[in-house]
C-alpha cells in the first residue's frame, strides 16, 4: 500500500523490540468477540492511484460544473474568479499540512497569516476585532446570536424575514436546545426591505436583531435605522453578510453601527465546492466584547529576544481550558480557507476590491434591465448589489429545472429555499458576477422567454 | 542508539561550530534561508492591485443610497510580491510534509496528493450547493458512497454527514440524543464525561443544556465501571466516552459500559477522535455505541490546513438515526441518490429530524478527499492503517520508557498513541522545556499537558505513515531530550534556540491584546 512505509521486515523487527509475538498481541485489550478476523466483508480492497482517479473522475463528470453552463446562482454562495496564485499558495505543504499553531515558535507562518486575515476582515466589516474564522456563515450567525445572549443576558432573538432561510433554520435548530425564543418572519416580495415591520418586533426582552445585508432577496437594507431602534431597546444588532465582494461597494456594517458582524467569506478565494468547506467570518465593533467572542484569536506579542511574533491568545474563553464554561464548543477554525481568502484579498487590495465590486454591480444592472424586458418577468428590487429577485408569472422552481435540462443554470428559486410558501413560488434569485459573460445574460433572457411563452 | 542521520552531520559538531549562532548580526535580520517577513500592511499601500480588473466609470448605481464613501484600508500587492510574501511565511511553519508530527489525538498523517487533485476536479470544486439535483448527481453519489463506507466501517445504522468539524459532530450527536429523549417524553439533565475527555466533550454537553459530571478513572487509566454503574440513573441522558481513550488505552469494558447505560435508559456517545487506532479492526457499533463523530481530517487524512477546515460526520445507531439533521442523501431501490431536505423529508420517512446544523450539505471538499483515501486503502489497507499506527506507537513506548515515565505502560500495550509524564525530570524542568527542546531537534512536539489526568502529560501519536528509519531518528531525539531533562540541563529552559522565534510571551499577548494591525502613523 503506497501510503504505508513499513515493510514486513520492519514490522517483525519492531514487534521484537516491543516483545510481542504478533500484531494481535497489541490488541489484547480488545475483547476477542469485538475483533474482526479479517477485512470487513463486502467492501472493496485497496486500489491504485490511477484506478481511484478514474472512479472519482467518472463521478465528477455526472455533475454540471458552473464553468460549463450559463450560471446565475447565488443565495449565499457566489462564483468569482480566483487567481491561480491562491490555489498555489494553499497547496504549499507548509500551510496545507500544518496543524493548529499550538507551538508558536514553529508556526509563525500560519499565525502571521491569521493576524493579517483578522486585520483584513475587521477592516472590511468596519469592526475593531475579527476572529481567526468559524466553520461557515450559518454557524457564525448562530454563534453571534449565542454571544448576544451572553452580553445582554436576554433570550429573545428577532430575525429579519429576509435572513437566508438556511441561516434562520440553523438558529432555530440551536435555539431549541438553549431555550432562546426566536421571533422570525418570512420575506415579503417588496422592492424595499420591511424595516418598519422588523423594528416593530424589537422589544425590551430582545437580545439581538439579525439582519442580512444585502438580504436574501438581494436588497440593501438601511442598517443604521435598525441599529438605532435595536440600541434604543438595549438589543445588539447582528449584521449578516453572505457576499463580501459587496462590501467593496457598500458601507461596512460596523460603520453603520452593527455590534457583531458575521458572514460567509467563501466568495473571496474559496470557490463553490458544493457548499463546503466555506469560511465563517466573525467580528465585533466594540473591543470590549472581545472576551465574549467564540473561536480562535491570534494576537501580537514578542519573543524572548524582543522580536515581534504571534500567538493564539485569550484562550481562556475556549473549550480546551474552560471545558463546560467555554463561550463555544468550537475547536477548529477554517484555517486553509482563511488563507485562501487572505491571499485573494491581498492580491485584490482595496483598489482591486473596489473595481471588482463596481464591475459586478454594473453587470448586474445590465442583467436586471435585460431580464426585465422578458414578458412575464419583473425585477423586484429597488436596490441590489450583484444579485436580485425576479418575479415570474408561474412556478420559478419548475422553470429552473426546465432550464437546467437545457443546460442553463438560471438561479435559485425561492421555491427551493421556501418550499412551503405558495406566495413566494414566483421568485427567482439571479446572481451576476465578473465571471458572467454578457452573452450568457442574453442566453438566460431568451431561455426565460422561451420557458414562459 | 544512533540517530540515522545521513546528511554529513556528526554528533561531535556543536552548535558553536556550525556558525549559525555565533556568526555576525545581519543588517536585514535574515539568517540565510531563515527570512524575516513584514506584515502585508507594512509592505503595501491600498492603491496597488495584483489582479487586472477594468475601471468601471461611475454612473448611477442601484445601491439604495448605501454606497461606500470611507476608505477600507486594505493593502494590495502585485502577484510576485504576493507569492513571495506567503512563500516566505510558509517557511516559518512546521508541517507533516517536513517531518514527523506526533501530536497525540490529532492524527497528523501524510496527506496524499491524489486527494488534492480529485477535490479540484471541476465537477466537484466548481459546483454550487443549490444547483438543481439533476445537475449534481455525481456529488450526491460521492456523499452517499462515503456515507456507506462510514456506516460499514463502524457497524452503525445511519450517518449525518453535514457537521463541519469534530466538535460540530459531537454537538450533532448529543442533539440527536436529546431529541430522542424528548420524543419519548423523558428529558434528562446529566451527561457523564470522564476527566480524561477532550475539552470539547463537556463544552458540547453544556451547550446542549446538560449538566456535566465527571466519571472517575481507575488506576490503569480506564473508566471505573463500578463507579459509573453506581452513578447511572433516570437523570443521566448519556455518557461520552473516548475509545481508544486519551490515555492511549482501549476501554476494555466498553460493551459492559454500553449495556449498563442502555439498561438505565441512557445513550452512549463515543468521541471518535481516536478511530485511527481501530479502523477496519473493530466496529464501534459492535460495542453498543449510539453515536460517534468521525474526524475526516484525522483518520481519513484530509489536510489540517493550519487549523481547519475539518469535517465531522456522525454515525448513529438505529435508535438515534430518525433524529439526524437535514439535509442528507438517500439511495432508492432504483439506484438513484436523492438529496433529502426539509421539503421531501416525509417521502423518506424522516420527519423527526432535529433540524439543520449548517447552511448547505457539509464539507464536500473533505468528502471527495476522504473517499479517495478510503478507496485507495480499501478494507484491507484500512486494517493495515490501524495495525501500523498501533505498532508505531508501541515501538516508541517501549523504546523510551526507560527514560520517560509511562504511567500506564505496565497495564499493557497502548493503542495508536503513547502517554508519558514528567515524573523523573530534574527539579525545575518541565514538559514544556522538553517540548521546546524537541523543536530544536527538528520535530513538532507531542501534545502537552493533555490528558489532564497525568502530571505534565506528553501524548505521542506517530501515525502509520512514518517509516521505521524515521521513527528511529525521532526516538533518538526523544531519548536525548529526556536524558537532558533527567540530568537537569537548564539550557532547556530557554529552548528553542534554532526556531524562527524564541519563546513567545503569551502572557503579554493576553494581558494587552493586539488582535488587528493598526497604523502606527495614525495612532
Amino acid at each position: 500500500m503506497r501510503y504505508l512505509p513499513l515493510t514486513d521486515a520492519d514490522r517483525g523487527a519492531m514487534l521484537a523490540r516491543i516483545g510481542a509475538s504478533s500484531i494481535d498481541d497489541l490488541f489484547v485489550d480488545v475483547p476477542q468477540e469485538a475483533r474482526l478476523s479479517g477485512p470487513i466483508e463486502g467492501l472493496p480492497l485497496h486500489a491504485s492511484e490511477m484506478a481511484v482517479e478514474q472512479h472519482m473522475r467518472r463521478l465528477s463528470k455526472k455533475n454540471l460544473a458552473a464553468a460549463d453552463a450559463p450560471f446565475f446562482l447565488g443565495a449565499g454562495a457566489y462564483r468569482h474568479h480566483v487567481p491561480a496564485t491562491v490555489d498555489h499558495i494553499i497547496q504549499r505543504g507548509e500551510f496545507l499540512t500544518a496543524y493548529t499553531p499550538y507551538q508558536p515558535e514553529i508556526a509563525q507562518g500560519t499565525l502571521q497569516m491569521l493576524f493579517e486575515f483578522q486585520s483584513q476582515v475587521a477592516r472590511l466589516y468596519g469592526c475593531a476585532v475579527a476572529n481567526a474564522s468559524m466553520y461557515d456563515g450559518s454557524t457564525a450567525c448562530w454563534e453571534a446570536v449565542a454571544m448576544a445572549g451572553r452580553v445582554t443576558r436576554r433570550k429573545r432573538v428577532v430575525l429579519s424575514g429576509a435572513l437566508h432561510p438556511h441561516y434562520a433554520e440553523v438558529v432555530r435548530t440551536m435555539a431549541k436546545f438553549t431555550d432562546d425564543e426566536i421571533a422570525d418572519a418570512l420575506p415579503s416580495l417588496q422592492g424595499t426591505p420591511d424595516n418598519a415591520g422588523l423594528i416593530a418586533r424589537i422589544d425590551e426582552e430582545t437580545s439581538c436583531v439579525v439582519v442580512q445585508y444585502p438580504d436574501i432577496l438581494g436588497r440593501i437594507p438601511d442598517l443604521a435605522a435598525i441599529v438605532e431602534a435595536a440600541h434604543a431597546k438595549g438589543a445588539l444588532l447582528i449584521a449578516v453578510n453572505t457576499e463580501p465582494v459587496a462590501l467593496g461597494a457598500i458601507k461596512a456594517p460596523g460603520e453603520l453601527g452593527a455590534d457583531i458582524v458575521v458572514g460567509e467569506g467563501q466568495a473571496i478565494g474559496v470557490g463553490l465546492q458544493f457548499g463546503g468547506p466555506y469560511l465563517g467570518l466573525f467580528a465585533v465593533r466594540d473591543p470590549k466584547h472581545v472576551r465574549q467572542m467564540p473561536g480562535r484569536l491570534c494576537g501580537e506579542t514578542v519573543d524572548a529576544e524582543g522580536k515581534r511574533g504571534f500567538v493564539l491568545t485569550l484562550s481562556t474563553r475556549e473549550q480546551h481550558i474552560r471545558r463546560e464554561k467555554a463561550t463555544s464548543n468550537i475547536c477548529t477554525n477554517s484555517g486553509l480557507c482563511a488563507l485562501a481568502f487572505s491571499v485573494h484579498m491581498t492580491l485584490l487590495g482595496e483598489e482591486g476590491l473596489r473595481r471588482l465590486a463596481s464591475w459586478n454591480h454594473a453587470l448586474a444592472c445590465k442583467a436586471a434591465d435585460r431580464l426585465a424586458r422578458v414578458p412575464g418577468v419583473r425585477v423586484l428590487n429597488d436596490s441590489f448589489f450583484n444579485e436580485f429577485t425576479l418575479v415570474i408569472d408561474g412556478d420559478a422552481r419548475e422553470i429552473v429545472r426546465k432550464l437546467a435540462d437545457d443546460g442553463v443554470l438560471a438561479g435559485v428559486s425561492l421555491g427551493r429555499l421556501y418550499p412551503a410558501e405558495e406566495a413566494l413560488k414566483g421568485g427567482l434569485l439571479v446572481a451576476v458576477t465578473e465571471t458572467t459573460p454578457e452573452e450568457d445574460i442574453e442566453t438566460l433572457a431568451s431561455a426565460l422567454e422561451g420557458a414562459l411563452s | 542508539m544512533n540517530a540515522p542521520n545521513k546528511s554529513g552531520w556528526k554528533p561531535e559538531m556543536t552548535a558553536a561550530d556550525d556558525g549559525m549562532h555565533s556568526g555576525p548580526q545581519t543588517v536585514t535580520g535574515n539568517r540565510a534561508l531563515m527570512l524575516e517577513e513584514p506584515l502585508i500592511f507594512e509592505l503595501a499601500g491600498t492603491d496597488t492591485t495584483g489582479v487586472d480588473l477594468p475601471e468601471i466609470e461611475g454612473g448611477p448605481n442601484r445601491l439604495g443610497g448605501m454606497e461606500r464613501t470611507a476608505p477600507i484600508g486594505l493593502p494590495g500587492l502585485s502577484e510576485p510580491e504576493t507569492v513571495r510574501h506567503y512563500t516566505r511565511l510558509s517557511r516559518q511553519n512546521y508541517a507533516i510534509d517536513l517531518g514527523l508530527f506526533p501530536l497525540g489525538s490529532c492524527t497528523m498523517k501524510h496527506n496524499p496528493r491524489l486527494n488534492e487533485k480529485i477535490a479540484r476536479m471541476p465537477g466537484f470544486a466548481d459546483v454550487h450547493p443549490l444547483q438543481p439535483v439533476s445537475t449534481v448527481r455525481g456529488a450526491l453519489e460521492v456523499i452517499n458512497e462515503l456515507a456507506f463506507w462510514l456506516i460499514d466501517l463502524t457497524g452503525m445504522h445511519g450517518v449525518a454527514m453535514s457537521p463541519k468539524a469534530g466538535a460540530h459532530g459531537e454537538l450533532c450527536g448529543i442533539l440527536c440524543i436529546r431529541a430522542a429523549l424528548e420524543a419519548r417524553g423523558d428529558p434528562r439533565e446529566v451527561i457523564l464525561v470522564p476527566e480524561s475527555a477532550h475539552g470539547t466533550n463537556p463544552a458540547t454537553a453544556a451547550f446542549a443544556g446538560y449538566r456535566v459530571e465527571n466519571i472517575p478513572a481507575n488506576a490503569d487509566g480506564r473508566v471505573d465501571l463500578e463507579a459509573l454503574k453506581a452513578r447511572l440513573g433516570p437523570d443521566v441522558a448519556a455518557v461520552m466516552i473516548t475509545n481508544p481513550n486519551t490515555c492511549g488505552l482501549f476501554e476494555r469494558d466498553m460493551k459492559a459500559i454500553s449495556d449498563a447505560v442502555h439498561a438505565a435508559g441512557g445513550f452512549v456517545y463515543c468521541d471518535g477522535a481516536n478511530f485511527n487506532a481501530i479502523v477496519g479492526k473493530i466496529r464501534p457499533g459492535d460495542l453498543g455505541v449510539d453515536a460517534m463523530h468521525i474526524n475526516l481530517h484525522k483518520t481519513f487524512s484530509t489536510p489540517h490546513g493550519g487549523g481547519g477546515p475539518g469535517s465531522g460526520p456522525v454515525v448513529l445507531s438505529e435508535a438515534l438515526s430518525p433524529y439526524g439533521p437535514l439535509p442528507f442523501t438517500a439511495r432508492t431501490a432504483d439506484g438513484v441518490v436523492h438529496l433529502v431536505e426539509e421539503e421531501n423529508a416525509a417521502e423518506f420517512d424522516h420527519t423527526q429530524a432535529f433540524g439543520r446544523m449548517t447552511a448547505f450539505h457539509g464539507q464536500m471538499g473533505m468528502f471527495t478527499r476522504a473517499l479517495a483515501y478510503i478507496l485507495s486503502h480499501g478494507a484491507d489497507g484500512l486494517r493495515q492503517v490501524a495495525e501500523d499506527a498501533v505498532l508505531n506507537a508501541n515501538y516508541i513506548l517501549r523504546s523510551v520508557e526507560d527514560l520517560l515515565e509511562a504511567p500506564f505502560g505496565k497495564s499493557g500495550p497502548c493503542m495508536h498513541e503513547a502517554l508519558f509524564s514528567d515524573a523523573g525530570f530534574s527539579e525545575g524542568l518541565s514538559t514544556l522545556d522538553l517540548a521546546k527542546s524537541l523543536v530544536d531537534e527538528g520535530y513538532h512536539p507531542m501534545t502537552m499537558y493533555f490528558p489532564l489526568v497525568v502530571h505534565g502529560a506528553m501524548l505521542v501519536e506517530p501515525t502509520e505513515t512514518e517509516s521505521k528509519a524515521g521513527l528511529d531518528q525521532f526516538i533518538a531525539a526523544l531519548r536525548s531530550v529526556a536524558e537532558r531533562a533527567r540530568a537537569g540541563d537548564v539550557s532547556m529552559k530557554q529552548a528553542p534556540y534554532y526556531a524562527p522565534r524564541r519563546r513567545l510571551d503569551e502572557t503579554l499577548a493576553a494581558r494587552k491584546p493586539v488582535l488587528a494591525w493598526s497604523d502606527p502613523d495614525s495612532a
